[in-house]
């Protein structure tokens, strides 16, 4: 990403580019060329309208005062349709260069956000709706192209026309020009006082209506709660009352809002009025040419009109940068894992040690894990079981490293994990979640995960140990099959099965399985109990258990309830 | 689907066609302002005495100040007009869901389709503002310029003609295509990129541990390269519609002054018209431009407003007797189920099949097993929410079909699965169950629900507001409100689905001690996948994929080799005695 100095995005922003937009600006690899162009391409379109209107007024004066044959016009008529063609150019060329610039904002963007969801970790994404985040970042993102295709060039247009179109006009005539000067600051003016004065009450306002706004969603979510009670009729009356009122609300704060935009409409046309009065006038008294004065005549609205499309645009625009404020406020999220700094090697073969091990989650009374101090011996199989909620999945996130203790340390041959290379340490572990994900590859590469370099043959044997290699064989396109979406098409057993492959294929010393059977039916179950098993063997292992068929292999088993190691350890069988 | 959106439309008509009136009044104050200060300008110089300008000069000041009264005017009434055909649509589409609300409609299954359709309902007013309003105004704003022009000279009014078609129909419809073009060339990027994102935000536990994280986040920079990559390819295309529409206006004011100068010259037309001529071909595209976006909008709206009319088609999945019903059954009542199945449309296997079940007044029973077994599609059928597809329910002996459903449901109801609360008042919340009921049976509803001392340490007490935003409400407050509801409405049979969803392990075994303790004496089933407590209840059924595996007491039950052993057995700390 190329870093734009502070400096030159305040001059080219000022206070029309608020903070969210320079940031915005800022992802767009060729910024400055960019800006270049984009005031090229205003400056040209300045020009091309002083000679369209230079042209169409010298025409048109000679139609009215001694009308040629069009013959002896054809020079004034082609450069006349070339001009506009030149206009038709460059306004292709502004919005293309727009469509291109925002198509680069919005990969920056994804770009940003992506890395740093995945810094945050999966911790701070299973707090977030992460199907609003894949909104966002694919169709909510293109909410950006009318603040890129509409504000931002129309910005530059702003900011040389007016400025173009007043010299001219001076240089025709220097009443009309101070007329022009002394209305056109009006519209930034006006706007601006027009909006302060009815901020205050359009801002209460919007905010009783996205009450009355949200009463319909609210009304319909609880519909099958008011049919539960037989309201649901009786409120349909309600309904369409709320919604009139809605209306006479909204109308309430629109009287007020467009009040902006007839002051600046007004404006814009009266002074025109005001104009072209003086100038008729002065024809009239043969103080002024009829050519200079339809050119004051059509350069008159020129001056105004990109201002006020300004205006427009920018409430057309609001809605993306509302859509990049989500971005960045992923991006600027807090939390996340402890910064990478550790470079200790732990080694998982010589076992684990939790030694008051607690763990807090922001915004909950109850401590996760509370003073929890374990040990698993190399080679030692440990089952852990307990209430749903007790803290089993938050221990073996722990020893993931997915969530840090907030107290106490977790040791691996000695080797606190904490200031231990996390990767280095995840190298040495397999895991089989609860609900593996499924990626949207190939089941080779699902497999593959965590060794990409695995060969053909070690794919499949891994499969086979784990069971998948019988259903694998049998679908359309047998290892090179596409899992869809999240897996579809598999069931849940055969997705256990995948996700076991995997840890074979991964082949580590230390094993955590959580609840590997959870949700199978009882078929599915004593296969995947089986290649659970094989895989176990030879391994230190620690598997989050439910049912009894998990625990019985275990050579311990410990329960946890509310945070805490309850009772002694048992041995398993006794219940 | 156009017509149908006409349909909608009808009974605003007066007020579109105000809306409209006063946007052509906008556009042609505009146009007239030119075409008059253009005369005003060619006519002084001719150098007339001044009265012959006096009309010109008030029509100047006159239709500056119209364009900018008549724009407000435009404004409100179009707004005005669009949010009437709003609240006509959400009450028309209010109507609709009652009978599909929760089991007809695959939006009740999420919380985001949900809201999707509310919205989709609003695309109704942009399609007023943004598309009906600017369409209609185009072609009344261009009829009445090309017929100032024939008036004054023919030939130019049918060069204008052609132009203004081509800017106003041609182009719109051929950047329609081009859109569609590009949109299904960007589809499948688009898709792709999706599930890059699905992977990396979804899975992102499995590739961390895994070590493949940066490879992920690697493929899908590639795929969002290779879609930004498109679509700055089509960018060059899709950029040329505005251009277009420009050239056309440019091309067509060339001609027309062509035409007019050609016709001064043969004295066709006074000298004075040749500004008027010129100019009012050139503004009048003013009006046409803006409509390459609002072809854009139509289409976007297009899938909203289909969705909202497929909601409108739904069919009820349950047929009201109507007024051949049976007279609203009276306390007490039995309620069986008999070989009851349930097929959703689409599916290929039941999600209830073939479940008996009695409910004798006074008996509760607990159906438990794990989510998908049929466990709420059961209650939703005893609820008359959906048609079971074989078997039958009996209310006191007589198929439920040939009750009224809101009569079936007041005899049988509770807290169904999502109780919603409302954004209202505590006290308007609980009304909803019995609108007649006094404060002291609220807080007596409220003290059962052992909520009572909650509520009156709330400074606005009853009046506090909950719901969506009322926040404050935890997750088993939330759930003890939808109790005490139900308790207030005291129907024969109470129905409990899944009472502590989402609730911390204590909090739902203390609900749960509470809630069998308050249903004592009433006839209950009780939804539930936690196990505490269910030696109160006089049954246990156990489903799984639909079907009834097991039933008996709890003692029974644990005492048996099967899931609900397991069950048990998995939910119970292992050191306590069971």
């Amino acid at each position: 990403m190329v870093d734009v100095p502070a400096s030159r995005r305040r001059r080219i922003g000022g206070v029309l580019l608020n903070r969210l937009a320079r940031r915005l600006l800022a992802g767009l690899p060729a910024f400055r060329v960019v800006t270049v162009v984009f005031t090229v391409l205003a400056v040209a379109a300045a020009a091309a309208i002083l000679v369209q209107a230079e042209l169409l007024a010298r025409l048109l004066a000679d139609g009215v005062l001694s009308g040629p044959s069009v013959s002896s016009a054809a020079g004034l008529l082609g450069l006349l349709a070339g001009v506009f063609a030149v206009r038709a150019g460059l306004s292709w060329a502004q919005q293309a260069l727009a469509q291109r610039s925002a198509a680069s904002v919005k990969a920056a963007l994804r770009r940003q956000v992506l890395r740093r969801t995945q810094e945050l970790g999966p911790g701070w994404l299973s707090g977030q709706h992460t199907g609003g985040l894949t909104t966002t970042l694919g169709r909510g993102l293109d909410a950006l192209d009318p603040w890129f295709t509409g504000y931002f060039p129309q910005l530059f247009l702003a900011a040389v026309i007016p400025v173009a179109v007043l010299v001219r006009i001076a240089v025709a005539d220097l009443a009309s020009a101070l007329i022009i000067l002394v209305t056109l600051p009006l519209i930034p003016i006006f706007g601006a006082l027009v909006g302060m004065s009815t901020k205050r009450a359009t801002e209460r306002q919007w905010r009783a209506l996205e009450r009355l706004g949200g009463h319909f969603l609210d009304v319909v979510a609880g519909l099958p709660t008011l049919r539960a009670f037989g309201r649901a009729k009786a409120q349909a009356e309600q309904v369409r009352r709320i919604a009139d009122e809605h209306r006479s609300a909204t109308m309430g704060t629109l009287r007020i809002a467009f009040l902006s935009s007839l002051v600046l409409e007004l404006v814009a046309t009266l002074s025109v009025a005001l104009v072209a009065v003086p100038i008729g006038l002065r024809t009239l008294n043969g103080g002024l040419g009829l050519e200079a004065a339809l050119l004051v005549l059509l350069l008159a609205p020129e001056a105004y009109l990109p201002l006020r499309v300004l205006g427009s645009q920018f409430h057309a625009s609001t809605e993306g940068l509302a859509v990049a404020e989500r971005c960045f406020a992923v991006v600027d999220a807090s939390g996340g894992p402890r910064p990478v700094g550790g470079s200790a090697a732990p080694d998982a073969a010589a076992g684990v040690r939790f030694e008051d091990v607690t763990v807090r989650y922001p915004g909950r009374d109850e401590a996760a894990l509370d003073g929890v101090s374990l040990a698993l011996a190399p080679g030692e199989r440990v089952a852990l079981v307990g209430p749903s909620g007790a803290g089993k999945s938050t221990l073996v996130n722990v020893l993931l490293g997915l969530v840090p203790p907030t107290s106490g340390r977790v040791l691996a041959g000695g080797v606190d994990l904490a200031t231990s290379d996390l990767e280095a340490w995840r190298r040495q572990l397999a895991w089989v979640p609860q609900r593996p994900h499924l990626f949207a590859r190939t089941v080779a590469e699902n497999i593959r995960l965590g060794r990409p370099d695995a060969t053909d043959d070690e794919v499949v044997r891994a499969a086979t140990l784990a069971h998948a290699d019988e259903f694998v064989r049998r679908l359309p396109q047998g290892y090179e099959t596409p899992l869809g979406e999240r897996g579809a098409g598999l069931s849940a057993g055969q997705r256990q099965r995948i996700a076991l492959a995997r840890a074979f294929l991964r082949d580590a010393p230390l094993l955590l399985l959580d609840e590997p059977t959870a949700g199978l039916d009882a078929g599915s179950e004593a296969v995947v109990v089986e290649a659970t098993a094989r895989l176990m063997a030879g391994r230190t292992v620690l598997v989050v258990a439910h049912r009894p068929a998990m625990v019985l292999d275990a050579g311990r088993v410990v329960t946890l309830e509310h945070g805490r190691i309850a009772g002694p350890a048992l041995s398993a069988g006794v219940r | 689907m156009l017509r149908r959106i006409a349909g909608l439309l009808r009974p605003h008509l007066a007020r579109l066609l105000l809306a409209v009136s006063a946007s052509v009044a906008t556009e042609l104050a505009a146009l007239a302002l030119m075409g008059t200060a253009a005369w005003l300008l060619a006519r002084a110089a001719e150098q007339p005495p001044l009265a012959a300008l006096s009309l010109a000069i008030v029509g100047v000041r006159a239709f500056a100040t119209g364009r900018g009264v008549f724009r407000y005017a435009e404004r409100l009434a179009s707004h005005d007009a669009a949010l009437r055909a709003l609240a006509t649509l959400r009450g028309k589409v209010y109507d609709s869901l009652v009978p599909l609300a929760p089991s007809g409609l695959p939006a009740y299954r999420s919380a985001d389709l949900l809201s999707r359709m509310v919205n989709d309902v609003e695309a109704v007013q942009d399609v007023v503002v943004r598309v009906l309003v600017p369409v209609s105004t185009a072609i009344v704003v261009a009829g009445v310029a090309v017929g100032v022009c024939a008036v004054l000279l023919p030939s130019a009014a049918v060069a204008l003609a052609a132009g203004l078609a081509l800017a106003g129909l041609v182009v719109p419809l051929l950047m329609v295509a081009t859109a569609r073009r590009t949109a299904r060339r960007l589809a499948p990027a688009r898709a792709e990129l999706a599930a890059h994102h699905t992977d990396l935000l979804q899975g992102s536990a499995d590739l961390a541990v895994f070590g493949a994280t940066a490879t992920a986040l690697d493929s899908a920079e590639r795929a969002s390269a290779r879609l930004a990559r498109l679509e700055r390819r089509t960018a060059l295309t899709t950029a040329l519609g505005g251009a277009a529409a420009m050239l056309i206006q440019g091309v067509t004011t060339v001609a027309v002054t062509v035409l007019a100068l050609d016709a001064r010259s043969s004295g066709g037309l006074a000298g004075v018209m040749v500004p008027v001529v010129a100019l009012v071909a050139l503004i009048s595209f003013e009006p046409v431009l803006p409509l390459v976006p609002a072809v854009q909008r139509l289409l976007e709206s297009r899938a909203s407003l289909r969705r909202v009319l497929a909601v409108l088609d739904t069919p009820a999945p349950v047929a009201e007797p109507g007024a051949a019903a049976l007279p609203a059954p009276s306390a007490p009542v039995t309620v069986e189920a008999r070989g009851l199945s349930v097929r959703y449309p689409g599916a290929t296997v039941d999600a209830v099949d073939g479940v008996d079940l009695t409910l004798t007044p006074g008996r509760r029973v607990a159906v438990v097993g794990a989510s998908g077994s049929g466990k709420s599609t059961l209650l939703a059928c005893l609820m008359r929410f959906i048609e079971p597809s074989a078997g039958t329910v009996l209310l006191g002996g007589r198929p439920v079909q040939e009750y009224d459903g809101d009569d079936v449901r007041a005899v049988v109801t509770g807290v169904t699965q999502d109780a919603h609360l409302f954004h209202t008042s505590i006290r308007e919340n609980l009304r909803l169950a019995r609108p007649d009921a006094t404060d002291d049976e609220l807080l007596a509803a409220l003290e059962t629900a052992r909520l009572r001392d909650w509520v009156e340490s709330l400074p606005a007490g009853l009046d506090t507001l909950v719901g969506e935003s009322g926040g404050q409400v935890s997750g088993g407050q939330r759930q003890r409100l939808a109790l005490a509801r139900a308790l207030l409405a005291d129907p024969p049979i109470v129905l409990l689905d899944e009472p502590t969803e989402g609730l911390d392990p204590r909090t739902a075994d203390e609900l749960m001690t509470d809630l069998l303790a308050s249903t004592r004496g009433r006839t209950t089933v009780v939804v539930t996948h936690r196990l505490a407590g269910l030696d109160a209840v006089d049954e246990i059924v156990v489903m799984e994929a639909g079907r009834v595996v097991q039933r008996g007491t709890h003692a029974d039950l644990v005492a048996a080799d099967g899931p609900y052993q397991d069950l048990w057995w998995a939910s119970r700390p292992v050191s306590s005695p069971s």
